[in-house]
């Protein structure tokens, strides 16, 4: 989803300026980088083929069993471990909570055959919610999402949903914000803590579902620790960010009329941050939206159970309706945060509207909603949501349509697949993971040298050889030239979909809300269509990973080329520039700090989908990972399979990042939206 | 403010009236009556059987055995059953919790045995007997494959036809198409102990499988791959299978020497030793629930191919044999 950040004004460039010198400075880079390029294909033609350190998809090393016994140790303890007494005595907790809520919303909480709140009493409530937090519109979008919930066959299953998203992001504030506060106030924490959190978001959630059922048991209280784990990050690292960026100046000013530290914090820092920190809010509720389907798979109770039986039964519509409906979840939750903030903005400011209006529509939509609550505890009608056909008649159609494409097109995909992975996916594996692994190590830190300096050098060496130690690097090497693929395929599709939508509004306002709809939809819902166009291969698991990364770089592309100042446009048009040169030669460089940004947010998107890729047919990483939840025996190998994505995922990262800190053309917005925009790790 | 006032009044007003109009449409009945009636019932019934924590492992054949034995303890012995969606190795993890009381269908896991039974583990768990179906696994070609050329389903063939099974995915070699990681399989050992000139490459899923199976048979493609039953899909693609060197007592205890075909497995039923020895009257359901690979197809196909609930499914097989179910309450 969005992350509403406005871009800060665009630099200003004098009309008629030179155009940018870096990119002569830029263009010089790629020669160090080809030259490598040639050296590792000449000493790659000898050596192809030995030290590949390739290990079958079933075998595990001595390591990976030591790994494992760390799991088996902490079974066999489980009875006897303090830490497992204490964290279960939480689950119960946790447990009750969800209980409690939902036989007063979703459950007959016996003798009642009926929740204690029916249907009518909670869409009266979320809309009064709406209402009172932003705006009619707001209220509208509320109420429209919640009867589509149970028009379409899914009520209780979506109120699970929203029980579990709604504790975990309650947690999330409780822990997150005091973290928050403590990384935007204190340099050293924010070191400690940064990497935590790099982890918390890159680790595949599979690997470490299983410690969370022996630490908190299945169903609701491990839904809502592994959706904590994972939403948790983005509040604290954008609230800490908010906080650090409130404007020295201010703070001094304050400071010299002598006040304490928790003056400052809570007079001046947080205040001023209250923006950027709701942003936060926002990321860390959708990011825990996006754990719904993964949830399932230790019995999490909501809308990610119907994807997964849909998944079962390789029936595209059974999981699309779901899937869609927490895609709907996403979208109220994001515009109703979002106007929240911008309302309390408004209220901050003096503005929002006659307070007397407000009052009246306070009173009469509370009595409304009470009114709705008590006829829904009456009536059984009203307390249980009728039943409608069109969710099923909606899947049929879906399937049927999914089908007659997949019938239809089938042989040209089949085309398509066979010319990428010959052409291009199987000569760029030979060369990452047929090459001996010294030789691919040496040049991959040498590339990481030109394009990112001392420093990347350095972030890059240390990586590897984490890689190199966790025994899995043959299958390093085949994720991470998927990923590179994937991702060169995704800025193909950035570029050209980013500057038509910047150049034509139309188009923007078009795509925009498939772009939103393609990064929330679980991804196990289009799993299926692409497995029946491509069969389970490599390149089904970049398609999966495209799907889910373009939309963000599209994004991020577009914004880039629309924030490039009109007053260049015209001064280029002004001297009779083609509109191929005007994109080429002005739009496209002028945007470049935002087309690495989407470069970065693309490598960790498609890499973030390395786990579901193991599913469809991808092997390497993703299976490992997928084979180490599934058999116990082997957990030791999907942990290191884990830790494996993990550090390419920081290699990959650091190398852009430093790539785009070399280059100086790029305002504070880039950077401000390298820190905001989750610098590692988007919901998978 | 005359303006705020009629607003909010007509914005309760309608609501009122919406949801008066609702309710009479609905015509519903009032829930406290349903309520009371409830309080009667729970009152009357002794309640014996209590919960009946049954694991749900994610594949139809097994939903429709935990369905079918769920759905008898519900509405014959009153049982509450509380149906949890896990892999096989969390559900054991659930015996010593009590979150999990019954896995309905086991193929055999020495690894998690090692661990929860009595003998060498922490006794949370036992064997609580055959359920009946029988689990084949093997090497398998869709149909049409072993029709044109039947010499296929022998393994000693199968180097000739290498090159036909070759992808984009396999390296020059032919593909041999792996499953789910949840399953055992030897076959990269096989493959290359037996030195035939293919590549395992793993579907992921049971879902990615039956995708590749159905579209291979479609379009008349090349492919082989670890297959098994009971399974719904072989009543929809009867896929045929292909022989290995016989199963003989041992030959699969080493993974890395292994060069024999998959044994047949007794599918088992693994239950919490709690659970067990408590007195709910479930338990002697689960004890004598004993049924066919034919049952558990029947069942398996209401589900996957005819879209039908688990619930549906499970109701509307045992309504058509009652008498198996009778035997199973004995």
């Amino acid at each position: 989803m969005t992350a509403t950040i406005a871009p800060s004004a665009p630099k200003p460039v004098e009309p008629g300026a030179a155009p940018p010198v870096e990119e002569r400075k830029s263009l010089s880079r790629w020669i160090p980088a080809v030259a490598i390029l040639g050296v590792w294909i000449v000493l790659w033609s000898f050596t192809n083929g030995t030290s590949t350190l390739a290990l079958p998809g079933t075998s595990r090393t001595g390591l990976h069993d030591s790994l494992t016994e760390f799991q088996n140790d902490l079974l066999a303890g489980r009875s006897t471990n303090p830490v497992m007494q204490f964290t279960n005595a939480i689950a119960d907790a946790l447990r009750s909570a969800v209980e409690w809520l939902q036989r007063m919303v979703v459950l007959p909480n016996f003798p009642r055959p009926v929740p204690e709140v029916g249907w009518l009493g909670i869409v009266a409530f979320a809309t009064y919610v709406g209402l009172l937090v932003a705006n009619w519109r707001i209220a509208l979008l509320v109420a429209a999402s919640f009867l589509s919930f149970g028009v379409f066959g899914y009520w209780q299953d979506s109120l699970d949903l929203l029980i579990i998203t709604g504790i975990s992001v309650l947690l999330a504030v409780l822990i997150g914000l005091p973290l928050g506060v403590l990384i935007g106030t204190n340099r050293r924490a924010n070191q400690v803590v940064t990497p935590f959190l790099d982890f918390m978001q890159t680790m595949p959630t599979f690997v470490y579902l299983l410690p969370i059922v022996l630490f908190f048991g299945i169903g609701p209280s491990a839904a809502v620790v592994s959706t904590l784990i994972y939403a948790l990050p983005p509040l604290i690292r954008i609230a800490g960010f908010g906080i650090r960026e409130v404007s020295a100046t201010t703070v001094e000013a304050t400071d010299s009329a002598g006040q304490t530290y928790w003056q400052r914090l809570l007079k001046v820092q947080v205040p001023m941050a209250r923006k950027t920190i709701i942003v936060g809010l926002n990321q860390t509720t959708l990011a825990a939206l996006s754990m719904a389907t993964l949830a399932a798979f230790v019995n999490g109770p909501g809308l990610g159970k119907p994807v997964l039986a849909g998944l079962r039964i390789n029936d595209v519509g059974t999981a699309f309706v779901p899937g869609a409906l927490i895609v709907v979840m996403a979208v109220m939750l994001d515009r109703t945060t979002t106007a929240a903030s911008e309302r309390a903005e408004k209220v901050a400011r003096g503005g929002g509207g006659n307070p007397r209006v407000r009052q009246g529509l306070i009173i009469g939509g509370g009595v409304a909603t009470l009114v709705a609550i008590y006829l829904s505890r009456t009536y059984v009608s009203l307390a249980e949501f009728p039943t409608y056909t069109i969710g099923d008649r909606v899947a049929s159609a879906t399937s049927d349509g999914v089908d007659w494409f997949t019938d239809t097109f089938g042989g040209a995909t089949e085309w398509v697949k066979d010319l990428i992975t010959n052409q291009f996916l199987n000569r760029t594996q030979a060369l990452l993971a047929d090459s001996p692994w010294w030789l691919a190590f040496a040049a991959i830190a040498a590339l990481a040298f030109v394009f990112g300096g001392v420093r990347a050098f350095i972030s890059t060496v240390v990586c590897l050889t984490g890689i190199w130690y966790f025994d899995l690097w043959h299958d390093a090497m085949i994720t991470l030239n998927m990923t590179l693929v994937a991702t060169v395929l995704v800025m193909i599709l950035a570029i050209v979909f980013g500057v038509w939508m910047a150049r034509d509004r139309r188009v923007d306002v078009g795509i925009r809300p498939i772009l939103d709809a393609g990064q929330t939809i679980p991804p196990f819902v289009y799993l299926i269509p692409v497995l029946a166009l491509f069969g389970p291969s490599r390149f089904t698991a970049i398609t999966a990973g495209i799907v889910y990364a373009a939309p963000a770089a599209i994004k991020l592309v577009a914004d880039g080329v629309k924030a490039v100042s009109p007053t260049t446009i015209e001064a280029g048009r002004s001297t009779g520039q083609t509109t191929w040169q005007e994109i080429t030669k002005v739009q496209l460089p002028m945007a470049k700090g935002s087309i690495v940004l989407a470069t970065n947010q693309g490598l960790l998107y498609v890499l973030a989908m390395t786990v579901i890729g193991g599913l469809v047919g991808a092997g390497a990483l993703g299976y490992d990972v997928v084979y180490g939840f599934a058999r116990s025996e082997a957990w030791g190998k999907g942990l290191a399979a884990g830790i494996t994505i993990v550090l390419l995922g920081v290699m990959l990262d650091r190398i852009t990042r430093a790539a785009a800190e070399v280059r100086r053309d790029d305002g504070p917005t880039t950077r401000r939206a390298f820190n905001v925009r989750l610098p590692i790790g988007p919901p998978r | 403010m005359r303006i705020a006032r009629s607003r909010g009044a007509r914005l309760g007003a309608l609501a009122v009236i919406a949801s008066v109009a609702l309710s009479a449409c609905g015509g519903g009945g009032s829930i406290d009556e349903a309520t009371e009636a409830n309080e009667e019932a729970a009152a009357e019934s002794g309640g014996e059987c209590g919960d009946l924590n049954m694991a749900v492992n994610p594949w139809v054949g097994y939903e429709a055995s935990a369905y079918v034995v769920g759905t008898v303890a519900q509405d014959q012995l009153g049982c509450t059953v509380n149906y949890k969606e896990l892999k096989e190795d969390v559900s054991w993890q659930g015996f010593g919790t009590g979150e999990v009381d019954v896995v309905i269908e086991d193929w055999g896991h020495p690894d998690l045995e090692k661990k929860f039974f009595a003998e060498e583990g922490d006794g949370t768990a036992e064997d609580f007997g055959p359920q009946g179906n029988v689990g084949i696994i093997g090497w398998f070609v869709p149909p049409w494959l072993a029709e044109e050329n039947p010499d296929i389903l022998d393994w000693e063939n199968l180097n000739d036809y290498a090159q036909e099974f070759a992808t984009s995915e396999s390296g020059g070699q032919g593909q041999f198409l792996g499953a789910d990681p949840s399953y055992v399989q030897f076959d990269e050992a096989i493959v290359s102990n037996l030195d035939l000139d293919f590549k395992v490459v793993f579907s992921g899923s049971e879902a990615a499988s039956i995708e590749a199976f159905r579209k291979a048979e479609e379009n008349k493609e090349w492919v082989i791959g670890y297959w098994y039953e009971p399974q719904y899909f072989n009543a929809e693609v009867p896929m045929q299978r292909v022989s290995l060197p016989a199963y003989e007592e041992g030959c699969q205890d080493d993974p890395q020497t292994v060069a024999c075909d998959y044994p047949e497995t007794e599918l088992k039923k693994i239950v919490g030793s709690e659970w067990a020895a408590s007195d709910s009257t479930a338990v002697g359901l689960v004890q004598n629930f004993e049924w066919t690979n034919e049952d558990q197809n029947v069942v398996a196909g209401y589900i996957a191919t005819d879209g039908m609930s688990p619930e549906d499914a499970a109701a509307k097989w045992i309504e058509e044999n009652q008498d198996k179910v009778d035997a199973w309450l004995g």
